[in-house]
């Protein structure tokens, strides 16, 4: 039996605790909409790229396909660009990406296939580390920046182009968590190289002109749209991560509401018993003289 | 007048998006000038600005910096690499602009990217030529 003393105690770190939670729950709540608003703005962008990129796809034909859209012509060694979180405290946001990653990657491996990673983000490192350390060949850091945006995605973008241009992996795919409520993200794998074209898209009838030709459009919309794919997994990630964190630190003050009252009808009902013990003390003491 | 329906995107955000009556925009072969019922095309852009004639104002100003524009019956989009309204550019701005674009240019090694690199760059510098040049006037 937990003394009275002991029992305050205890209540008083749990509700300190329940303080913490509250106010991250807060702060990741102010940080969800900056960050859900960022993720749509920039759909429009990323959709309509999709479906200039799908009409001018459609145009050229299998062999003299760009690289980036016909791919190296073998699927030996792949890539997988894991877009994490850089902080933890948001519930199963971080694992559940890379366990997909990790799923993904053991596959490939059963399958005799070369895997590389290139980690985005310093909490999937921490969990691909313990079973891929040797894959792992670069861990982006973007801690540095407080707002992440398209100069980032970029940077991120030309590095996987000049790795790609080296032929150091001819596949790549990249894993991020689609943002979809705050309740609910889901960890998504993407082909990114070669280019996924969405088939089956509205054909418009129309026959464009292109200035200047064709193939030099596609030439300068390929790197482009990696950017914007980058971009767009970076940017749902940010906003999943807050919304995983609101309601994690939800359910943690809660959890640690339901403990404050537990206890504190804990420590009076020992407080009573207490009262009553020294009572019926007085009492048969009283009596005895 | 006949108007059409325009959209000009930014990776960021969308700066504008409306019905209007013509725009004009700088493709990397010249000034192209849409109106209602122009042909389906596609072309690229350099850095310069996009004139928005919208039904009864005098037109918004916008700077881009490479990017591209889709015309077609239904609508007409630019997405642009880099979007600003003309107001928030400034000589420190495109002076940062010209600085990346020239470490970008001693960084690549690519012959390819080198080349569209250094046409970005000449591009922007004729850019702030004209942007000085408006200002004085």
């Amino acid at each position: 039996m937990p003394s009275l003393k002991d029992l305050r105690n205890r209540i008083a770190s749990v509700k300190a605790t329940q303080k913490i939670t509250k106010a991250m729950q807060m702060v990741a709540a102010a940080k969800l909409r900056r960050a859900q608003a960022a993720a749509e703005a920039a759909r429009p962008y990323a959709e309509r790229m999709e479906t200039v990129l799908a009409n001018l796809a459609s145009g050229v034909s299998g062999s003299s396909a760009p690289r980036l859209i016909g791919g190296t012509g073998s699927d030996k060694v792949h890539l997988l660009v894991v877009c994490t979180a850089e902080r933890g405290l948001c519930g199963a946001f971080n694992s559940s990406i890379a366990r997909l990653a990790r799923d993904k990657a053991n596959a490939l491996k059963a399958q005799g296939k070369t895997v590389k990673i290139i980690c985005v983000g310093k909490k999937g490192y921490d969990i691909l580390r313990r079973q891929f350390e040797k894959d792992i060949i670069e861990l982006i850091d973007l801690r540095a920046f407080k707002q992440v945006g398209f100069v980032n995605a970029e940077g991120i973008a030309q590095n996987i182009l000049a790795r790609f241009a080296n032929g150091e992996f001819d596949v790549a795919t990249l894993f991020f968590s689609k943002f979809k409520s705050v309740i609910s993200q889901i960890p998504t794998a993407q082909r990114i190289i070669p280019a996924e074209i969405p088939t089956g898209a509205p054909k418009t009838e129309a026959v464009y002109e292109y200035e200047p030709g064709e193939s030099e459009i596609l030439e300068t919309l390929l790197p482009r749209n990696l950017t914007v794919q980058v971009l767009r997994a970076i940017l749902e990630n940010a906003a999943s991560e807050q919304g995983a964190r609101m309601s994690a630190m939800d359910s943690a003050t809660r959890n640690a509401g339901e403990m404050i009252k537990k206890q504190t009808q804990l420590y009076n009902r020992s407080r009573q018993a207490m009262i009553t013990k020294e009572l019926i003390e007085i009492i048969s003491g009283a009596e005895a003289l | 007048m006949a108007t059409f329906k325009f959209e000009l995107v930014s990776p960021e955000r969308i700066l504008f998006s409306g019905d209007v009556v013509s725009v004009i925009v700088p493709a990397v072969e010249g000034e192209i000038t849409v109106l209602a019922g122009h042909a389906p095309m596609v072309a690229t852009l350099k850095a310069g600005i996009v004139l928005v004639q919208a039904t009864s104002d005098n037109g918004k100003e916008f700077f881009v910096n490479g990017g591209l524009i889709e015309i077609n019956a239904g609508a007409t989009t630019i997405l642009a690499e880099q979007g600003r309204f003309l107001e928030d550019v400034n000589a420190a701005v495109l002076d940062q602009e010209i600085l990346t674009a020239e470490t970008k240019l001693t960084g690549s090694q690519d012959e390819d990217e080198k080349r569209r690199l250094h046409e970005a760059l000449v591009q922007l510098r004729e850019f702030k030529h004209v942007f000085d040049s408006r200002k004085a006037a």
